[in-house]
């Protein structure tokens, strides 16, 4: 579960004030609003990277508003994927299982598995730089999930992809949120993938954050009557 | 089959349109390459005209004899070795200063940044008079007993600084470490930030991300500022001849060997000495680049 109660982010002009946000165990929650509002640096603060003026994150209940980002059990694919050029796609998705200092067998299998998964098998002994924009987005998205995060923060995953490269990675996103369950805030543009993804949308507009959607309680109300 | 021959029109317009436009630019082109190309040949003509004639005043023979010389080879062993040291402890503090510099926005940066400056534009004098100063001051001036730094040190490690081999480091260092720094302050601000942030979303403390993602592809700029502090060292001359002193076969590294043989009217073997500093300065800047062109693929 993601809970952010009253948090506010003030850098230079731009300012965001007393958001509050909840997806709760499991879910996804679309955040939409438009270039500039704020979309991005509400992910960065569930993701420790920036630190809040005040209000609080926590996570399964646990409030880690303090907490560096790598003891926050996030997954993070950032909107340019960043991936790392250093690195080749089978050490990209290792990486976060090496830091843990996962066994050698253990962080090959994984990563295998993983790359079965997201078709990205014949390309792992492949310099990142080489790859095209969906397969860098399959890398970036198995980099975050490669160590069984509780939460996933998606920024713009289908932004600048081809029309089928974007369906496909929409497909692909649709299946691991069946087949994970993980707690899922995914920030996009588009409305129909939102549709697709999400039982709660929300929209950031002028610094505030506004509930537009809520599936979940349409399902409860629906089941009621 | 209609539509074509107007779109050909089009086209043959555009063509046209873009030939007559593409004239007078090559002229200004010319002038352009003519001018750059003109005052840019200028100095590299000036640098090659130098090298030529240091080649053309000495024959081989006095070459090969002054290199023999002991104390030249003593001069060409001191100078290797406190270069590589001062080049490798340039490293040590230029590597983490200049990523904090490149990342971070901080109370003071520029007042630190002005700091790591100075030691470029400073008059080489003035930087060995100032070593040689701070060495020799009263530590009670900053609080701390009456002894000199050179005296505690003395007692404390047993060798002297001022007017031995570790003072030629120091000095070497105090510039080189200003033109690494900067070197690794270029080449952190060229490496996107972004990807150390997602390695510490990834499980990453700062330090990791900073030895797993920035460090190495920060490595050509490492492997420029070490040839920059390599080069650096090598040509320091003024600070060493201050806070040094140039004795020799003790305290004489190749940059004072020239003076000194000046000084004693031996011009063929001061010509000999720069040359081989030609030579060295070449040969490490070619290996480094091609150690750096390697690391890039």
């Amino acid at each position: 579960m993601i809970e952010l109660q009253g948090i506010s982010v003030s850098q230079g002009d731009f300012q965001l004030e007393s958001l509050s946000l909840t997806v709760p165990s499991g879910g996804e929650a679309v955040l939409m609003g438009g270039n500039g509002a704020g979309k991005t640096t509400v992910l960065e603060v569930i993701c420790g990277l920036r630190k809040p003026s005040s209000g609080s994150v926590r996570l399964g209940g646990k409030d880690v508003t303090t907490s560096p980002p790598g003891s926050r059990g996030i997954g993070y694919v950032p909107q340019d994927r960043s991936l790392f050029p250093n690195l080749n796609v089978f050490e990209n998705l290792a990486f976060a299982l090496r830091v843990r200092g996962a066994e050698r067998s253990v962080t090959r299998n994984r990563v295998n598995e993983l790359a079965e998964q997201l078709g990205l098998t014949p390309l792992l002994s492949r310099d990142v730089r080489s790859l095209s924009g969906g397969e860098s987005q399959r890398v970036a998205i198995g980099r975050a999930l490669v160590f069984e995060p509780s939460v996933l923060l998606l920024d713009e995953p289908t932004s600048a992809l081809d029309e089928n490269t974007r369906r496909q990675t929409t497909e692909l996103l649709i299946n691991l949120k069946s087949q994970l369950k993980m707690t899922t805030l995914h920030v996009t543009h588009r409305r129909d993938e939102a549709a697709q993804l999400a039982d709660r949308i929300y929209e950031l507009r002028r610094g505030d954050l506004h509930l537009i959607a809520d599936s979940s309680e349409e399902e409860s109300v629906a089941e009621e009557t | 089959m209609a539509d074509h021959p107007p779109s050909n029109r089009r086209c043959n317009k555009v063509t046209k349109s873009m030939g007559d436009r593409s004239a007078p630019k090559r002229k200004s082109d010319a002038v352009f390459f003519a001018v750059t190309g003109g005052l840019s040949s200028c100095y590299v003509l000036l640098v090659l005209l130098l090298l030529i004639a240091d080649v053309r005043f000495v024959s081989p023979s006095a070459f090969l004899e002054a290199v023999a010389k002991p104390e030249i080879r003593s001069s060409i062993e001191l100078t290797l070795l406190t270069c590589t040291t001062a080049a490798i402890l340039s490293l040590w503090v230029a590597t983490p200063l200049g990523y904090l510099l490149s990342r971070f926005e901080f109370r003071g940066r520029w007042i630190i940044e002005a700091l790591v400056d100075i030691p470029m534009v400073l008059p080489p004098l003035v930087l060995g008079l100032s070593l040689l100063i701070l060495f020799h001051q009263p530590l009670s001036l900053f609080g701390a007993g009456s002894s000199s730094l050179e005296e505690w040190i003395r007692q404390t490690v047993g060798i002297g600084v001022t007017h031995h081999w570790p003072a030629i480091v120091l000095a070497q260092f105090t510039v080189a470490s200003a033109f690494a720094v900067r070197t690794m302050r270029v080449a952190f601000d060229q490496i996107d930030p972004r990807g150390e942030d997602i390695a510490r979303t990834l499980g990453c403390t700062r330090g990791q991300a900073f030895l797993r993602i920035a460090m190495p592809q920060a490595s050509r700029g490492l492997v420029a500022a070490t040839a920059i502090a390599w080069a650096r060292s090598l040509g320091e001359f003024g600070p060493i001849l201050v806070f040094a002193g140039a004795t020799r076969m003790r305290t004489e590294v190749l940059s004072t060997s020239v003076f000194l043989e000046l000084s004693v009217g031996q011009l063929d073997a001061a010509v000999a000495v720069s040359l081989l500093m030609v030579a060295m300065a070449t040969a490490v800047l070619l290996v480094l680049r091609l150690a750096g062109t390697k690391l890039s693929r």
